[in-house]
């Protein structure tokens, strides 16, 4: 048997925790991660946003690793539009709850990083105005091109145009994406990388039977050419 | 009407309104200051002294947030009632000044006119609820006027609320009544002095805990802000408000926070009375004020830790739950006092005991009562 209204109390300890703890554990304070600033170099009070003049975190990497707002396309190095990951398969612009993704679709097709001839998005515009954040892009598509960025001071004096992202300010690195998302970015590569030691396992298996049952087929049409020639 | 009158009036009344206003700025920094930190943020805290880098953990915040509502521009929808769309902000905040003149406030300067508050008045508690009961009225009025459907959402639910919870409020205050034998503010006041406050009985507590809660949901305060609830109405009844309007609104939310929380002080706190303090005028509004405070603090503590009600839980918890203890309260608050007629060191301890025992079960079996049948959930599809 409770006692009435214990619960309350229960929840209220628990509020009281995160307000007395906000003020002495700055680990408490999980969306602002100053930790890449060297010692000294921070603004008045540690953990505040800057405050020097004309300072902005322009610089991405320096939000904590949990951090995410808009989807951004990947590409694997060197020149951005030669590597891009995504082929424009339009899973993400079907998906996404909104309606904020534009894809136009290349009509022929060109080399990309592995050098498989693919199509490409010609245009890709992602109108953050509209955006969510919902993640359902990146939980969607199949080529690992698209997936969360954690940049943000995104206003703009242009309230249309400068709120839509066009498909080179959408185009980041893998090398960006490790720093931004260390660990995830990891596990990501890691599952590519497997998924293509696994296709080429299968492959190879695949193309041993099929060698082998060439060989069968060679080695029974000889010994039928054999039998017939008896 | 005399000069010497008005005079006395202006004395009187402009102070509060200036404490008070002073105060709402002040306790809107505080609520989003303590919210931020209960939710693991920072809160407001680059707004100090304009024009230098001095920013007083963002004490400048309310001033800032002032001037912007101030020049923001005042949109009416277009299918509104333009006069009742102008005048729900303004019948919103004349009832929650008004009453603040009830407060048994001693100001030093209205000594000599005007004894203890701004206005005495011999029914200065059935006055208050008279009064605050207008509020529902302007929040409909502007629920109604904005031609909005989560306006007129906002401001039906306001309404079942406000009506609701006006019943266990009157009838918690209806304790105090009965022990001081007045409805005067200034005399509750004193028959608490020397730290007799009404809180120290059970009785005391159980009608303290049913005015707070009453209080939370008549000043439609999380958990009960369903009238304005944002996951649903946008903003309730003044969504289509802007600007100036929209503070005025924002403002008499908070005086009337201030306005009930003072009766609360008033009824059952000992109103300016500290115990082991001098009775001196200004120690006493400091005093007065800080148990106001005390209790914004815990409505804000639960603001930041309670979940927002279901509307059927809202009504049941008002009816079902707070209405019957409530009167099971005022039956045991009247045996109690003619128990304690008698005088007797353990007649009064077996009644404290009992009716200890009695508002608990009682509270007990409400809760079990009033408590949804819920049956485990059946999963058809997903195994």
């Amino acid at each position: 048997m409770t006692l009435l209204g214990s619960g309350i109390f229960k929840g209220m300890a628990v509020t009281f925790r995160n307000f007395v703890g906000s003020y002495f554990q700055r680990e408490r304070l999980p969306t602002n991660d100053y930790s890449w600033r060297t010692e000294g170099s921070l603004p008045q009070h540690a953990g505040d946003y800057p405050k020097e003049e004309g300072e902005q975190l322009r610089d991405t990497t320096t939000v904590t690793n949990y951090s995410r707002n808009f989807p951004m396309l990947l590409h694997d190095g060197g020149e951005p539009a030669e590597t891009i990951r995504c082929v424009a398969c339009q899973i993400c612009e079907r998906s996404c709850p909104p309606q904020c993704i534009y894809i136009e679709k290349s009509t022929e097709k060109k080399e990309d990083a592995s050098g498989k001839m693919q199509f490409y998005p010609a245009t890709f515009d992602i109108d953050v105005s509209v955006c969510m954040s919902c993640q359902i892009c990146v939980e969607v598509c199949p080529f690992d091109a698209i997936v969360m960025n954690s940049q943000f001071e995104l206003s703009t004096p242009n309230r249309f145009g400068g709120l839509l992202l066009r498909r080179g300010d959408l185009l980041k690195s893998n090398d960006y994406y490790h720093k931004i998302h260390p660990e995830e970015a990891a596990a990501r590569d890691k599952r590519i990388a497997d998924e293509k030691t696994a296709k080429e396992a299968k492959k190879k298996a695949a193309a041993e039977a099929a060698k082998k049952k060439a060989e069968a087929k060679a080695k029974a049409e000889v010994e039928a050419g054999e039998g017939r020639s008896e | 009407m005399s000069l010497e009158l008005l005079t006395d009036i202006l004395i009187a009344t402009v102070p509060l309104a200036l404490i008070f206003s002073t105060l709402f700025a002040f306790t809107t920094w505080l609520e989003r200051k303590t919210l931020a930190r209960i939710q693991n943020r920072i809160g407001p805290n680059k707004v100090g002294i304009p024009c230098t880098r001095i920013s007083l953990f963002g004490l400048g915040q309310p001033a800032a947030d002032g001037i912007k509502m101030i020049f923001k521009e005042d949109i009416v929808p277009k299918g509104a009632d333009r006069l009742f769309h102008l005048l729900a902000p303004i019948l919103a905040l004349i009832p929650a000044m008004l009453v603040l003149c009830f407060l048994p406030l001693k100001f030093p300067w209205t000594e000599s006119l005007l004894p203890v508050q701004a206005f005495l008045l011999d029914s200065a508690v059935i006055f208050f609820f008279a009064i605050t009961g207008i509020n529902t009225i302007a929040v409909f009025m502007a629920g109604w006027a904005s031609r909005n459907k989560y306006s007129l959402l906002g401001g039906m639910r306001a309404i079942a609320q406000m009506v609701s919870y006006e019943i266990p409020l009157v009838l918690s205050a209806v304790i105090v009544v009965m022990r001081v034998g007045s409805l005067n503010a200034a005399e509750i006041a004193g028959a608490q002095a020397g730290g007799n406050w009404f809180i120290f009985s059970p009785w005391g507590l159980t009608a303290f805990v049913i005015f707070f809660i009453a209080a939370l949901a008549e000043t439609n305060r999380s958990p009960f802000d369903l009238p304005e609830a944002e996951s649903e109405l946008v903003a309730g009844y003044f969504t289509e408000y802007s600007g100036f309007k929209f503070a005025l609104f924002f403002l008499a939310e908070y005086i009337s926070i201030f306005a009930i929380s003072g009766l609360a002080v008033t009824l059952f706190l000992g109103a300016g009375n500290g115990p082991g303090l001098p009775n001196l005028p200004w120690l006493s509004i400091v005093c007065f004020l800080v148990k106001v405070f005390v209790l914004i603090a815990i409505m804000i503590w639960l603001r930041g830790t309670l979940p927002r009600l279901r509307v059927d839980q809202l009504m049941g918890f008002a009816w079902k739950f707070l209405l019957p203890l409530s009167i099971v309260n005022i039956l045991v608050a009247g045996f109690a006092w003619h128990a304690q007629q008698q005088e007797n060191t353990i007649i009064t301890v077996i009644t404290w005991l009992v009716a200890i025992i009695v508002l608990y079960s009682t509270a007990k079996g409400l809760n079990q009562l009033s408590r949804a049948k819920l049956k485990m959930r059946e999963y058809k599809y997903a195994e």
